[in-house]
Parts: C-alpha cells; sequence; structure tokens
C-alpha cells in the first residue's frame, strides 16, 4: 500500500517527537455550513487528524454527547453524501490534514461498497474507523477498502487479548485505535498508567503508531494519555461544546465555531506538551 | 458412517443446518459488533455449543420446563373459530399459558442457565411489550441474579402492567429515551450497558437477531413449540399440520414453532407481520414487506430505513412487534422462498383479538392476534380437513388496558 496521508502526519510527528492530537466531530453538527467552518479550523486549531463522523441514527457504541451530535446533524439533513461533499469542499484548501471516517457499517452497506469507496477516495478521505466491522465481518469493507488505499483503522479494547491482538492489526493500516476503557464515547475517563501498559502491549505486536480514545475530556487528561502513546482522540468533550454553544432553538450561535476551536486549541496544547 | 462429501450434499437440501461458521443464513446474520463485545459472543459460541451437548444442562433445562413452566404447552382444538370460519380444522398451540405468560421463558430459561454456567453475575435485557421483560426478571428472580430491563419510555407508558410486574420481580427498569422510546432504541441501550460491563454481565436477547450466536442459540431454545406441535399432531390427527402460521416482530415464536417443520414440504408455513396502519404507509412494522437488507444490532437482516441507512421507526398496536427489523433466518427464508410472509394490520389484529375471546374464552395477546386474523383470511377457503396451527404465543392480560383505550372505553 503507498504512502497516506495519514503514514505522513505521523511519521512527521515521530520525527519531532511530537505527539498526535486527533479531532472528532459529527459531519454537519449542528448544521452543514456551520460544521464545514469548525472542520476547516480545526487543523489551525492544532488538530494533526481529523476523524469526522458519519451521522448514523443508532450509534451503539457511542455515549450521550456523540449520540445526540450525531442527532442534531441527522435532524439538519445530513447525510453520507453530505458527509463526502464535506470532505471534498475541505480538501478544496488543504491537501494535507488527514481525515479518517468514523461510522457504522449500515449507511455505507446501502450506499453500496464499491461506490462508497471510490468516492471517498475521489473525495480525498484517508481511512475509515467503522465501529460495528470486526476483522470477522473483513470481507465486506476493509478488504476492499484496503485494495482501494484507504486505510483502515481498527478498534482494540481491553477484552482484546493477546490471543486475538494478531488478528485484530492483520488488515489495520494507518494507525491502531486504542479504545481505551471498556464502555461507549465520552463515558469514564482512563487512568494513565492502565493506558501505558495496554499500549505497550499492543506495541509488542506492531510497528504502527497507536492512539488513545474514549473518555479523554481535557487538556490536563490529553496530555497524560499521548505522554504514554502515539496520539490522544477527543470526541465527545468536543461536541459538548457544540451542543452548549446552541441558541434556544438548537441553532448554532456566533459563538459555536469560536468556541469549539478554542477548546479544540486547549487540548492541542495538552497533546503538544506531552 | 456417511463421507464428508455425502454429508455436505444431504446438508444443501436441507433448511435448517443453518447458520454457517461465520453465523451466516445465505447472506444473512453475522457479527456486526464493536470489538469490545467481539471475544464475550465468541465466549458465548463456546459456552452454548459445550452446554447443548452436555446432559446435564439440557435434563436441567427439561426439568424446568416440565416443572416451572408447564410444558407441554396444550395443542387445542379450537372448535368455534372453525365453526366461524366454516374451513380449515384450527388448532393453536398454547404457549400463553406458560409461565409469564408467553412464549418467552422458553429462552430465558436456557440462557439464564447459561449465564450460571458461565459464572456470570449480572443480567440484563431489552424489552417491548415487557413479555420478554418480565419472562427475564423471572428467571433472575428464580436463579438469584441481579437485574436490569431496559426499556423504551414510550413502551413503559402503554406497558405498565407488565412494568409493575418486573419491578415486584426485582428487576431494576431502565427508561429508555432515545429515538422513539422504543424496542430498538432498549435494545441499543442494552447494548451500551453490556460494552461497559463486559465481565459480570450476561445479555439475555429475547429474540432471533442480534450477533451469531444469538439467532441460532435462541432459535434452538424456542424450537421446543415446534417439536411438540409435531408430536401432539401426530398423536392426535395421525399426521402432520398442513399449515403453520406465527406472528413475527422479531420472529422468535414463529422461529420456535416453523423449524423443526422446515424440511417438512408438505407444510405450508405463514408468518405475520406487525401491518401498523398498512404496509402502504409509512406507520407499520413489517420489516420484509416494506424494509431492505442492512445491518443493525449485530446482524444483517431486513430494515426498515431510509435511502441513506438511516433506521427508521417501526409503528404498531402491539409494543411487542414495533421493532424495525427482523430474525436474519427468516430473512434468509423469504429469500428462498420457504417461508411465506404477510402482514395484518392494527384494526385487523384488534378485530380477531376481540373474536377469539369471544368465541373461544381465551384472551390473547395483541402479537398473536395479528396471526389469528390472517386465520380469517385463509381458513374459510380451506377444506375441512386441512389442520392449521396458529401459535398463540402470549396471553392478553398485559393488553387489556391498551385494547380498551382503542375501543374508545374508559376502564379507570
Amino acid at each position: 500500500m503507498q504512502q497516506t496521508r495519514l503514514d505522513n502526519t505521523f511519521k512527521h510527528l515521530g520525527e519531532s517527537d511530537t505527539k498526535a492530537f486527533v479531532a472528532f466531530v459529527s459531519a454537519g453538527d449542528p448544521d452543514p455550513v456551520t460544521s464545514l467552518k469548525i472542520m476547516h479550523g480545526l487543523p489551525t486549531a492544532g488538530a494533526d487528524i481529523i476523524e469526522l463522523g458519519m451521522p448514523f441514527t443508532d450509534p451503539m457504541a457511542d455515549g450521550p454527547s456523540i449520540q445526540a451530535s450525531s442527532q442534531r446533524a441527522l435532524k439538519a439533513g445530513m447525510t453520507l453524501k453530505g458527509t463526502l461533499d464535506m470532505v471534498r469542499q475541505f480538501r478544496t484548501d488543504n491537501d494535507e490534514t488527514p481525515i479518517v471516517l468514523m461510522g457504522y457499517y449500515n449507511p455505507i452497506y446501502i450506499y453500496g461498497v464499491d461506490a462508497f469507496i471510490y468516492d471517498a477516495k475521489q473525495a480525498g478521505v484517508d481511512g475509515l474507523i467503522i465501529v460495528d466491522l470486526p476483522p470477522e465481518e473483513d470481507e465486506e469493507l476493509c478488504i476492499p477498502a484496503l485494495n482501494a488505499g484507504l486505510n483502515f483503522i481498527r478498534l482494540a479494547t481491553p477484552t482484546t487479548d493477546d490471543a486475538r491482538l494478531p488478528e485484530v492489526l492483520a488488515n489495520t493500516s494507518g494507525f491502531v485505535y486504542y479504545v481505551s476503557i471498556t464502555g461507549i464515547t465520552g463515558s469514564a475517563s482512563p487512568k494513565r498508567n492502565v493506558v501505558e501498559e495496554a499500549v505497550a502491549r499492543v506495541k509488542r505486536h506492531t510497528d504502527l503508531p497507536v492512539a488513545v480514545g474514549f473518555g479523554i475530556r481535557t487538556a490536563e487528561q490529553a496530555e497524560a494519555i499521548a505522554s504514554v502513546a502515539d496520539g490522544a482522540v477527543v470526541g465527545s468533550a468536543l461536541v459538548d461544546v457544540i451542543a452548549e454553544s446552541l441558541d434556544s432553538h438548537g441553532r448554532s450561535s456566533p459563538e459555536t465555531v469560536t468556541e469549539t476551536l478554542k477548546k479544540a486549541q486547549e487540548l492541542a496544547d495538552g497533546v503538544k506538551r506531552a | 458412517m456417511i463421507s464428508e462429501t455425502e454429508l455436505a450434499m444431504s446438508k444443501a437440501n436441507s433448511y435448517t443446518t443453518g447458520p454457517d461458521e461465520n453465523g451466516r443464513f445465505g447472506i444473512f446474520g453475522g457479527r456486526f459488533v464493536a470489538e469490545t463485545l467481539m471475544p464475550l459472543i465468541l465466549d458465548l459460541e463456546k459456552a452454548y455449543g459445550a452446554a447443548r451437548q452436555d446432559p446435564a444442562f439440557l435434563d436441567q433445562l427439561q426439568d424446568l420446563q416440565t416443572h416451572y413452566v408447564g410444558r407441554p404447552s396444550p395443542l387445542y382444538f379450537a372448535e368455534r373459530l372453525t365453526e366461524h370460519y366454516g374451513g380449515a380444522k384450527i388448532y393453536l398451540k398454547r404457549d400463553e399459558l406458560n409461565h409469564t405468560g408467553s412464549h418467552k421463558i422458553n429462552n430465558c430459561l436456557g440462557q439464564i442457565l447459561l449465564a450460571k454456567r458461565m459464572g456470570k453475575r449480572r443480567i440484563i435485557a431489552e424489552t417491548g411489550a415487557g413479555q420478554h421483560g418480565v419472562a427475564v426478571a423471572t428467571v433472575a428472580a428464580r436463579f438469584g441474579l441481579p437485574c436490569t430491563v431496559f426499556m423504551g419510555a414510550t413502551d413503559i407508558e402503554r406497558q405498565k402492567p407488565n412494568v409493575f410486574r418486573m419491578k415486584l420481580l426485582g428487576a431494576e427498569i431502565m427508561p429508555v429515551t432515545s429515538g422513539a422510546g422504543t424496542l430498538k432504541d432498549a435494545m441499543n441501550e442494552a447494548l451500551r450497558d453490556w460494552v461497559t460491563n463486559v465481565d459480570s454481565t450476561f445479555y439475555i436477547i429475547g429474540t432471533v437477531a442480534g450477533p451469531h450466536p444469538y439467532p441460532a442459540m435462541v432459535r434452538d431454545f424456542q424450537s421446543i413449540i415446534g417439536q411438540e406441535t409435531k408430536h401432539q399432531m401426530l398423536e392426535r390427527e395421525g399426521r402432520l399440520p398442513d399449515t403453520l402460521c406465527a406472528c413475527i416482530g422479531g420472529g422468535s415464536n414463529a422461529m420456535g414453532l416453523f423449524y423443526p417443520f422446515l424440511d417438512d414440504e408438505s407444510v405450508d408455513i405463514i408468518g405475520v407481520e406487525a401491518g401498523g396502519h398498512g404496509i402502504d404507509t409509512p406507520e407499520h412494522a413489517a420489516s420484509l414487506a416494506g424494509g431492505k437488507p442492512g445491518v443493525l444490532h449485530g446482524n444483517r437482516t431486513y430494515l426498515l430505513q431510509d435511502d441513506d441507512g438511516q433506521i427508521t421507526e417501526g409503528h404498531s398496536i402491539s409494543a411487542g412487534l414495533d421493532y424495525p427489523g427482523i430474525g436474519p433466518e427468516h430473512a434468509y427464508l423469504k429469500d428462498t422462498g420457504r417461508v411465506t410472509y404477510v402482514s395484518a394490520t392494527d384494526r385487523e389484529a384488534l378485530d380477531a383479538f376481540q373474536l377469539c375471546t369471544k368465541l373461544e374464552g381465551i384472551i390473547p395477546a395483541l402479537e398473536p392476534s395479528h396471526a389469528l386474523s390472517h386465520l380469517g383470511k385463509i381458513a374459510p377457503n380451506l377444506p375441512s380437513d386441512h389442520l392449521l396451527v396458529m401459535n398463540m404465543c402470549g396471553r392478553g392480560d398485559k393488553d387489556v388496558f391498551s385494547v380498551a383505550e382503542h375501543l374508545n372505553v374508559d376502564i379507570g
């Protein structure tokens, strides 16, 4: 597989011994225009990688924050096609920042796997994180996506033991997303020493960078986690800022973009201190 | 001993060999779950595989079925319904007489014995009408395990008697307000709990859906319905039934009745989905008639969804049927043509509910009332020696309040 933006990003960060800040937002939250503005601002605010959520009605691995974020986006008319359009528009003036689409399989299955891979690649997507596609279902999307030159980023979790890790890592590329807790997004924050051990365990099985997510809310936590991994992923804490910035009708306010990017900057600063 | 090839050939001609080692029934089924859950469902598959071959496990299950549930349930000749329709000879498989009032207990007993065997210390479940929730709360009480039942806030409102029953049995009820607050949302929330409490918790899924091995395991535990029916009909009439009919939400009572008959070519099999206000309206829960294949809750199956792959809400007068999906084996049986799937509307179910109550002195649940209403469409045109079996999978005590409301009767 040829080098992707993800590979390049981790290579450059590695050379300067800096950790990656991966910022998650849902495509279209709270509306397509505001969401694109946030996306455009994230690299300047310090995001090394953008993880863009593909909204889905039934996000089974997500906590209340990302569920609500997904619902806001759907209510504002976001679709999978709309998500790819957003990436295309983002790419008109940013060709460096890697974009990873994160979500659930059904919208892709309905879009059509081949059409989706082609359109995602054309739009400038670099990788995919599909929560409900474990290695047992690799034939569905993982293998065709890898063949097309998209990274397929797998989640490894505390329940993935040493016997299973090689299977989980086999078709993983770009980076490994270590889920720091057993639970849903946005729940209890992980302990640094536990994460350190877990990352070391994953690294015994792979040379890929390991980013850690689920439960990181503050700059301090981001710093602590990033110091023992190659990167930190933050989602719920960012979309909570979007939620808090909305007016009484649930529409974006003048603060929505600025406050979200301010929070991203804080988190990025934390990661960069690591 | 037969050779591998012979075995493979005989299997190709059977409908009862699924799922394959990947949990697939044709293209349906599978294991579409988050990585956190994957090791758990692999463990479950292994544990269930061992349990189903362990005589001690099977003996304990059978003993409870006999003395705790009251099985076998009768196969009852519904004389007055038969006279009323003036055609086929109608039999009702009386699973509504089971302890807890529905077929759900068949599956719950199997799963809780498995949970104990696996050393799990806590039970979770989802419920729609509350029948599965009551059955889970019952077995959890019987085996002394704490139990949390996830139930949509909308369903809690329309199924108050069952909510109270579960609480009496010691279960904790977690109201789910996401989505429309019905069965689909309750299942999402149960999965979120499971992913959080992986070590201690056993998830008792109530229907033949979810990731492998659930669809096959729940079917196996429910198959006692069909096995008894076969035996009872042979004893009573000296031959197999001609037609089987059962209602379908997720499809566990239907799968339980159908499964032992799938390879009996002479038997016509009909599943009745919830047609809500009509399958030509957006307000129904007929996933096979009005949905298309997709992936949700761990399996690929027919789902009610829009063009973007977003799941839409099912609607039915019966809280137990308004799920936007259906068990993957039913999806497979539809595509292969082995089973015919039809639907009945809210109105038709309500009419059948009243008719059965008046003619047979049996108050059916609203779920099997859908299957009952289909009898009215086919029985009159069938000869009097045609043996028709309908699965009376639940009793209607829980529904009398909501039926009164639909009939504009104030019972306080």
